[in-house]
């Protein structure tokens, strides 16, 4: 394995102090940028040949993102770190947040110089307040060691960044309901156009990101773009945080290639519980469609291959399942996840996903109908694509996949009124 | 009123957002009150929004739909159980009988005398250390089992 390029401080007792990462190398990205007077231009065309693409799961190409943002705009523009990590299955951010804060924050600076953009924002999902405390911490550590805040590094430039405390919402991951969030509303997405680069926070130009690519972002500045695509596979650069959970020996989050087979993993996670059988596998956070094992096991984790086999790569969260699991208790825990999320405005999302729910539960409890398997599948079909935001995509997709592969399960539950397994 | 301790805290939070922004402080301010008293009534929301220069009714927005927020009391020591996928996979149903069984209560409800709320909550960003839950809103506790849910409550009893 290759040395760790986003959680490279791990080896420290203390990974999260500004004097462990200055020791990895930390900051010279920054410094690179101010003192070769790098141009905009310059620094987009690096992350444009570094490949990189949002790692919040959405895969839009970073650098294509960056070059949205107006140039000549006089006035407050805003730069917005998305680490709201709330899909089931996704907790990578967490690890960035809590053991490399300071990566996160240079990573933050050099897109700000690069967009001209003073002000940063950082949304914590509220469920770990100890992030968001390490995060503070580190903000107050690189303001007084002149990383932020004016004349960064002696340079004429500013840029400071703050953080704030989501408080239990799925949708503020959205990121037009996060800038919703920030405004101190309800988190209700926005429709668009206009998109945030024209009309984001406070109705300024902003540009977002997820928390994992604006770590990747010091690397790439540092060691040259192509370097970091090389470590990957075509159209999926570089290395990405795999966080596996479920059914295994040892759950954690795996710092490997774009590209590596699922296999490699799983075998890294310490295998399928107790020695018992891979069934299934959701592989890029719950909102993707459901795998079965075998095909789990030939694929590599990466953007393309993920698609050829049937589902996506998403946020990178792997679910495990073994063959003790029910799939429609399974599928009957993310519809009451969806459900409960919706934010409401949308009437296919509110009134559809309620409807999932109610239909896999009452197949959860004996009370399925024949017809409720069709049924399913004309809700998800009269949700997806229908909504304001992609939480309705994300409500549909596990329950197409589930059905694709497990119907016979489905069948037997309302048929025996009991599991298969 | 709101006690000077919230309105220091409030304060700080303020010079995040431009002058102009007060209403983005609501959420921080919410999570302050929930902190000092253990709930957000009707009455704190209202000085919230008279705090912050915003109509009462956007404050109350904010407050219910984050599931965070306790509307009603939920005791001094709030515990939330994750029961979302991963969770589930690795026994958040066991976490939840065996807190049901050593508290008496069920999800939404707090022990008579006061101590001890129990709330589901959704995925908590933390899924390789399931099953877990949360403390207040603070303190996160994972891969839980009956022995280290009993230590917990052992701790907490001496508070
Ligand atoms: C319902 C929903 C939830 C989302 N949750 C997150 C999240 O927790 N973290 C995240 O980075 N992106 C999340 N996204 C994607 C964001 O909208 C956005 O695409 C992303 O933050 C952009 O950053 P990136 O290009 O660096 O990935 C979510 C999207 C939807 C529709």
């Amino acid at each position: 394995m290759n040395a760790p390029i986003i959680l490279n401080t791990q080896h420290f007792d203390q990974p999260w102090t500004l004097e462990n990462y200055l020791k990895v190398g930390g900051y010279q990205a920054l410094r690179k940028v101010l003192t070769e007077k790098m141009s905009p231009d310059a620094i987009i065309a690096e992350v444009k040949a570094s490949g990189l693409r949002g790692r919040g799961g959405a895969g839009f190409p970073t650098g294509l993102k960056w070059s949205f943002m107006p140039r000549n705009y006089q006035g407050e523009k805003y730069l917005v770190c998305n680490s709201d990590e709330g899909e089931p299955g996704t907790c990578k951010d967490r690890d960035i947040l809590r053991y490399n804060p300071h990566m996160l924050i240079e990573g933050m600076a050099i897109a700000a110089y690069c967009m001209a953009v003073k002000t940063g924002y950082n949304y914590v999902h509220g469920e770990v307040f100890e992030c968001y405390e390490r995060m503070e911490a580190a903000c107050e550590e690189a303001r007084k060691a002149g990383y932020l805040g004016k004349n960064i590094l002696g340079f004429d430039f500013e840029f400071d960044l703050h953080n704030h405390m989501g408080y239990g919402a799925y949708v503020c991951g959205e990121e037009t309901a996060l800038l919703e969030s920030i405004e101190g509303k309800k988190g209700q997405p926005r429709f668009k156009p206009p998109f945030p680069a024209s009309f984001g926070l406070y109705g300024k130009p902003t540009t977002i990101n997820n928390t994992e690519t604006f770590a990747s972002i010091p690397y790439i500045i540092r060691e040259g773009g192509k370097k970091f695509a090389d470590i990957g596979v075509p159209n999926s650069g570089g290395v990405k945080l795999f966080s596996v959970s479920g059914h295994v020996n040892k759950p954690g989050n795996f710092e490997v290639p774009m590209g590596t087979p699922f296999r490699k993993l799983l075998e890294m996670a310490g295998g399928v519980r107790n020695g018992h059988k891979l069934k299934a596998v959701i592989p890029g956070g719950s909102s993707m469609p459901v795998l079965p094992g075998e095909i789990m096991m030939e694929v590599n984790m990466d953007y393309d291959a993920l698609q050829k086999a049937g589902s996506y790569l998403g946020s990178g969260a792997i679910i495990v399942m073994d063959e003790t699991t029910c799939m429609v208790k399974a599928l009957e825990r993310l519809s009451y996840f969806y459900h409960e999320e919706s934010c409401g405005q949308c009437t296919p999302c509110r009134e559809g996903t309620g409807w999932l729910y109610r239909i896999v539960h009452r197949i959860e409890h004996g009370e399925g109908r024949p017809e409720d398997l069709d049924l399913l599948l004309d809700l998800c079909n009269n949700i997806a694509g229908r909504t304001i935001c992609a939480l309705g995509d994300a409500a549909a997709w596990p329950v197409q996949g589930m059905l694709k592969h497990y119907r016979n399960e489905f069948e037997y539950h309302i048929e025996h009124k009991r599991c298969l397994v | 009123m709101l006690s000077q301790q919230i309105t220091t805290l409030i304060d700080k939070e303020l010079k995040k957002y431009p002058a102009d922004q007060r209403q983005s402080a609501v959420m921080a301010a919410l999570r302050f009150v929930q902190d000092e008293k253990g709930w957000i009534a009707s009455a704190d929301m209202a000085d919230v929004a008279a705090y912050l220069g915003m109509p009462q009714m956007a404050v109350y927005e904010v407050a219910t739909f984050y599931h965070m927020y306790n509307l009603k009391p939920m005791g001094k020591h709030t515990l939330t159980v994750c029961t979302n996928l991963s969770c589930q996979l690795c026994g958040s149903g066991d976490t939840l009988d065996h807190l049901n069984k050593r508290l008496g209560i069920g999800l939404g409800e707090v022990t008579p005398d006061g101590k001890y709320g129990l709330r589901e909550g959704e995925c908590m960003g933390a899924c390789v250390d399931a099953p877990l839950l949360t403390i207040n809103n603070k303190k996160m506790c994972g891969r839980l089992t009956s022995e280290k849910i009993d230590q917990i409550l052992a701790e907490l009893d001496k508070q």
